[in-house]
């Protein structure tokens, strides 16, 4: 994208005025994406996006601009604007000269993705419409949604390192209404991978078509959720939004040194039930939030966050660790080259344990069996989280019985996590966007069946 | 103004062939962001972007393409890639650009000139002063989180071959600060911000007055008891449950089964107290603009009469489909988006004058009062209209805030609630986003905590 004397001159330049470390951040990326909706192909849309993001550190100050011209002279102007920083501050013309880049090499070896094909993805899309209307009468209306995005970023810094990446990802989902006398219901079902088009090569559209249809019209017989405190059992892979929402946010680092997190300054203690260990882990194979390097050139890795309900470290970034002393853990990331990174996860996922999935269920007399969530949010100050269902069970006499309409559920994050007293083995991981600060990143979230001993559920039934 | 950007557009619109309708929407806009920690400048942003996104319909047939520049290169290539991408479409007779329709666009102001000549440090001065001033405020505040400023300045033209010229141009800033109060193990957190079209309209001690109250209010938060009981939602929360309805009653959402108001046109959907309007041309709005993002003049729609629902709102598409017209109504997120049906400035007609929050509380009783709400995107559906979401705030007794109560849960359905707003505040206020808001009480909803 840009070559090498040309990053060393920027950086030269971004330091120019002074700063402790300056960095440039290019990224070219593509996507294209169609929908069907109403039974029609509505829309086919491709769009085009190249620019560069040059960060300038002086102290605890970031300077940042970024520029859609990857010109020198573009890049120049760019740097000039992120060095504004440094040169107000008032430390002086402290100027640390830009190294020799030498590239750091990714764990993951690139591969070659098959490119999205048009005709192929009308054919895609039609066969999942009719596999959902195939599905009754009732179902009223099927969206379904198909696209493809390939992200090359390229990443200097003034301390040497030179990293690249290429980061394919596909994702086809499909949403269904299902009318009946007591209204409208819906049924929701995605795919989401780091692959090009070949992830359709092994996912059947057609079964997950039935399967957002068949959710919405079991839903159009279901009773409002209770409301206040019963056990929860969460299905394996029901999307492990529980783990992302009531700890993971409060483990990154930012929230952290800011004091503004639960979990700040308790590295060492007993934070959940020993059955939780949870591990964060940018390296695994395809997942939605794998990646070669992070957004700031570190290598994706794994790093175990709670081992046996013992806090054993936080997520980091570039900044965050350098404040600390420290090395970044790899979780630097940021939208797009527009945007500032920040301290994310990657996949996030609690470690499957020893019991029998359907052993939970039959072990508990009364509660809700979560077989889907939908998203989630969290204040990281007071540990409050809440995260939503978009199928769930009754469970009575230990089995699993009427629907429920949709509910949010809430709790407090440490005490949640005290509250698992069960996990199985049956382990599966679920794609979402996770979103920070007005920025989106693809994430996996993962878990096996599990089962929280109490937490209030926000329905509507007495 | 704009007169670069117009003559991109235009040259753009030569190249359609004449069996083509083409459509090209261009953008440009420069932003400054600063973020103010601990008495330094943690961050400060500057970026110009800019780019296009063009509609190409053939044989009845869409198709759109976008690119991050204003290249006349990259916006050659985006046109052959629209044009591609409209050959595997379905064919529609209804898809159709918008066509001038003989409504006169009323100007409104929207764009501040002193903005963009203010200096950066001042900017930087204001962001640091207000997190200085909010630490201060208050003993009981543990942390400043952030204090933010950003500003944006956006140019946008819009020309078709069916003879739409248009273009707008707003400025917009922000200040914001968020804390958290409290000793020990205890947290609170609360937040408060000022918008302006320029920089001088901004106003720092509102933004550190509302974090602070927010904040020290909950002190002492216990979880809340479950129960059935009145509901009150301060102006921030009620304006965001107005843009929530208002989803519902986008002519494409109705039309695609996708709304609870389907088939409901003409009933009683909400309390007689209930006129809600979506009128971009009220200046202040927030979102307020002379045209829609199809270049259409923006006008003001009737939506609910006295709890009567009387129109849906559509863009050209999807009113060609319902057998009406656009009312005006397209918006669309920047340039890499398509237009769609959506409303930029909500207005619930308010309450008897002198009816501020207080005095809704009071008339209430007993209940909860609303101060925020979490997990909307997980627990409202505007196709169900099922609601449930995380709550916080403080118990109504005897017609007065009393005890902070968290982590509790308010569930009812939308339809529900539109039915039993007890009452509607006078204490009217544009907020960020795409409705004012205003204290509404709800009069029986289902709480769960403890």
């Amino acid at each position: 994208m840009i070559e090498n004397p040309v990053l060393e001159r920027v950086l030269a330049e971004a330091l120019r005025h002074g700063g402790d470390f300056a960095e440039v951040f290019a990224e070219d990326r593509t996507n294209s994406s169609a929908v069907l909706d109403d039974g029609r192909v509505e829309e086919l849309s491709s769009g085009r996006e190249r620019g560069a993001g040059i960060r300038v550190i002086s102290g605890e100050t970031t300077g940042y601009a970024h520029t859609a011209d990857l010109s020198l002279e573009g890049l120049l102007r760019a740097a000039e604007a992120a060095s504004a920083v440094a040169r107000s501050d008032g430390r002086g013309e402290r100027v640390v000269p830009a190294g020799p880049l030498s590239e750091v090499s990714s764990l993951r070896a690139l591969r070659d993705h098959a490119r999205a094909d048009k005709a192929g993805t009308l054919e895609l899309l039609q066969r999942a419409d009719h596999a959902a209307r195939s599905q009754g009468g009732a179902i009223s209306q099927v969206q379904a949604a198909c696209g493809t995005s390939r992200r090359a970023v390229l990443i200097a810094n003034s301390e040497g390192l030179l990293a690249r990446d290429e980061q394919t990802r596909s994702r086809f989902s499909v949403s269904c209404v299902a009318s009946g006398d007591a209204g409208l219901q819906t049924g929701y079902e995605t795919v989401a991978r780091t692959l090009g088009f070949e992830l359709f090569d092994d996912v059947s559209v057609e079964a997950l078509a039935e399967a957002a249809a068949r959710r919405a019209l079991t839903k159009l017989a279901a009773r409002p959720a209770p409301s206040g405190e019963l056990p929860v059992v969460l299905a394996g892979g029901s999307g492990g939004i529980l783990f992302h929402e009531a700890c993971g946010h409060g483990l990154e680092a930012d929230h952290i040194v800011k004091d503004a997190s639960v979990y700040a300054g308790r590295i060492g203690q007993l934070v959940a039930s020993p059955l939780v260990t949870l591990v964060d882990d940018g390296t695994v194979d395809t997942e939605w939030g794998t990646f070669g390097v992070d957004d700031e050139g570190r290598p994706a890795q794994r790093n175990v966050l709670i081992d046996q309900g013992v806090l054993t470290d936080y997520l980091w970034d570039y900044v965050r660790s350098r404040q600390e002393g420290r090395r970044s853990s790899g979780n630097g990331r940021r939208q797009t080259y527009q945007h500032l990174p920040m301290v994310r996860m990657t996949n996030t996922f609690l470690l499957p344990g020893t019991d029998d999935a359907e052993e939970i269920v039959a072990q508990t007399p009364r509660g809700v069996y979560v077989a889907q969530l939908g998203g989630g949010q969290v204040n990281t100050a007071t540990g409050d989280f809440v995260f939503g269902t978009t199928e769930a069970y009754l469970i009575e006499d230990g089995k699993i019985t009427e629907p429920l309409r949709d509910a949010n559920l809430i709790g407090n994050g440490p005490e949640v996590l005290k509250r698992v007293d069960a996990v199985g083995t049956d382990f599966a991981m679920t794609p979402g966007t996770c979103g920070k600060d007005g920025q989106s990143v693809p994430v996996g979230c993962g878990q096996a069946t599990m089962r929280l001993s109490g937490v209030t559920i926000g329905g509507t039934a007495a | 103004m704009s007169d670069d950007l117009l003559d991109i557009a235009e040259r753009a619109v030569g190249w359609a062939d004449s069996h083509e309708e083409v459509e090209i929407y261009v953008a440009r806009g420069t932003e400054t962001e600063i973020r103010a920690y601990d008495g330094a400048v943690e961050s400060l942003t500057s970026a110009t972007s800019a780019g296009v996104g063009i509609r190409v319909i053939d044989n009845h047939r869409m198709g759109f393409a976008w690119a991050g520049s204003l290249d006349p290169t990259v916006i050659e290539e985006t046109m052959a890639e629209a044009r591609d991408n409209a050959r595997f479409a379905t064919p529609d007779e209804h898809v159709r650009l918008a066509v001038p329709d003989g409504v006169p666009a009323r100007p409104v102001s929207s764009w501040d000139d002193e903005l963009a000549k203010v200096p950066t440090t001042e900017k930087v001065a204001l962001a640091l002063a207000l997190e200085a001033d909010t630490r201060a405020a208050d003993q009981r505040i543990r942390q400043v989180d952030s204090a933010d400023y950003g500003d944006g300045m956006v140019e946008a033209v819009l020309a078709t071959t069916t003879g739409i010229r248009s273009s707008t141009r707003r400025t917009s800033s922000y200040l914001g600060v968020s804390v958290i109060a409290g000793s020990g193990d205890e947290s609170q957190t609360g937040g408060g911000y000022s918008v302006a079209r320029g920089f001088s309209g901004l106003d720092p001690d509102r933004a550190r007055d509302d974090a602070v109250l927010r904040s020290t209010r909950m002190l002492g938060a216990t979880k809340g008891s479950s129960g059935r009981m009145a509901v009150v939602f301060d102006r921030r929360i009620a304006a965001t449950l107005l843009s929530i309805v208002a989803s519902a009653l986008s002519g494409e959402s109705v039309a695609k089964h996708r709304s609870f108001f389907a088939d409901r046109l003409g009933e009683l959907v909400a309390d007689p107290r209930v006129t809600l309007v979506d009128d971009p041309t009220d200046a202040r709005a927030y979102n307020a603009s002379a045209f829609d993002a199809e270049g259409l003049a923006c006008r003001r729609n009737v939506l609910i009469d006295q709890g009567r629902l009387t129109s849906f709102y559509y863009d050209t598409l999807a009113g060609a489909r319902a057998g009406t017209a656009s009312t005006g109504s397209a918006v669309r997120g920047g340039f890499a988006s398509t237009p769609s049906p959506g409303c930029r400035a909500l207005l619930l007609t308010p309450g008897p004058e002198g009816q501020g929050q207080d005095e809704v509380v009071g008339l209430v009783g007993d209940g909860l009062f609303v101060q925020s709400i979490t997990g909307v995107h997980s627990g409202v559906s505007t196709i169900s209209g099922d609601f449930s979401v995380g709550a916080e705030g403080l118990m109504i007794r005897n017609g007065r805030l009393a005890e902070p109560v968290r982590e509790i849960t308010i569930a009812s359905t939308l339809q529900r609630m539109l039915q039993s707003i007890v009452a509607i505040g006078s204490d009217l206020e544009w907020l960020p986003g795409i409705a004012a808001g205003m204290t509404v009480a709800i009069g029986d909803m289902q709480a769960s905590g403890s």
